[in-house]
């Protein structure tokens, strides 16, 4: 077995279980996998939210999650990495994003899982656009994760 | 010719998806001021810190160079995770 990275954008949800799962396989000597989920959430700024559509610069998206992997692979010795994001149509409660990372000791999975999510959140070409009862609306983006990316520089 | 992207938001404000634009740009900044003139729209939310640009598929800023037959794209800040 052999460490990999794998990057997918696509509509279909992800099986969480069979991705935790080939991360586990690909290889006997790390002793950590480190994951994290989105999840389409139902209130946001206290409207109720029915939905969510994702826009994403398809030329882009796969290049720019490659670019924020690479960046993590040269910070921590990080074995196999995984990244799904879905784009398209989603409803309240579905998945959004994986990111699974495995190493051989925790540190690297848990700092390189937050810092590709940290990037992901300011780099990565998606957009979300809501429905809500009261009408849709782009999402803004958040001073916070600014912030949260700023503290790896 | 640069070919010209927009998405998000930004797609819908100025009501385009894609441009081709003849000429010769040296950098992002003049391609950007040449595009703000096309109206107050424009003026306004195609401004250096409300949309981000990317040359190639990469992130790039207002020094970025440009060469002919770029693919330059405008956006919002991003929002995806």
């Amino acid at each position: 077995m052999t460490h990999f990275t794998h990057i997918q954008v696509q509509n279909e949800d992800f099986d969480f279980a069979a991705e935790y799962q080939k991360l586990r396989d690909s290889s006997n000597s790390d002793g950590a996998i480190v994951t994290f989920v989105g999840l389409v959430r139902d209130t946001n700024l206290e409207q109720d939210v029915t939905g969510l559509f994702l826009e994403h610069y398809p030329a882009m998206t796969k290049k720019s999650l490659q670019q924020i992997v690479e960046q993590a692979r040269q910070r921590w010795p990080v074995g196999s990495v995984t990244i799904i994001h879905r784009v398209g149509q989603l409803n309240v409660s579905e998945q959004i994003v994986f990111v699974g990372v495995t190493s051989e000791h925790r540190q690297a999975a848990y700092h390189a899982n937050e810092f590709i999510m940290d990037y992901l959140k300011t780099q990565a070409p998606f957009w979300k656009k809501e429905s809500t009862t009261q009408g849709d609306k782009w999402i803004e983006a958040k001073q916070n994760d600014h912030q949260q990316a700023k503290k790896w520089e | 010719m640069l070919t010209v992207l927009f998405f998000g938001q930004l797609k819908e404000l100025l009501n385009t998806t894609e441009l081709k634009i003849e000429g010769e740009y040296q950098t992002v900044a003049e391609l950007r001021q040449q595009l703000q003139k096309k109206g107050e729209n424009w003026q306004e939310f195609l401004a250096h810190g409300r949309a981000l640009v990317a040359v190639n598929q990469t992130m790039s800023n207002e020094q970025s160079v440009l060469s002919d037959n770029d693919e330059v794209a405008f956006f919002p800040p991003v929002t995806g995770g």
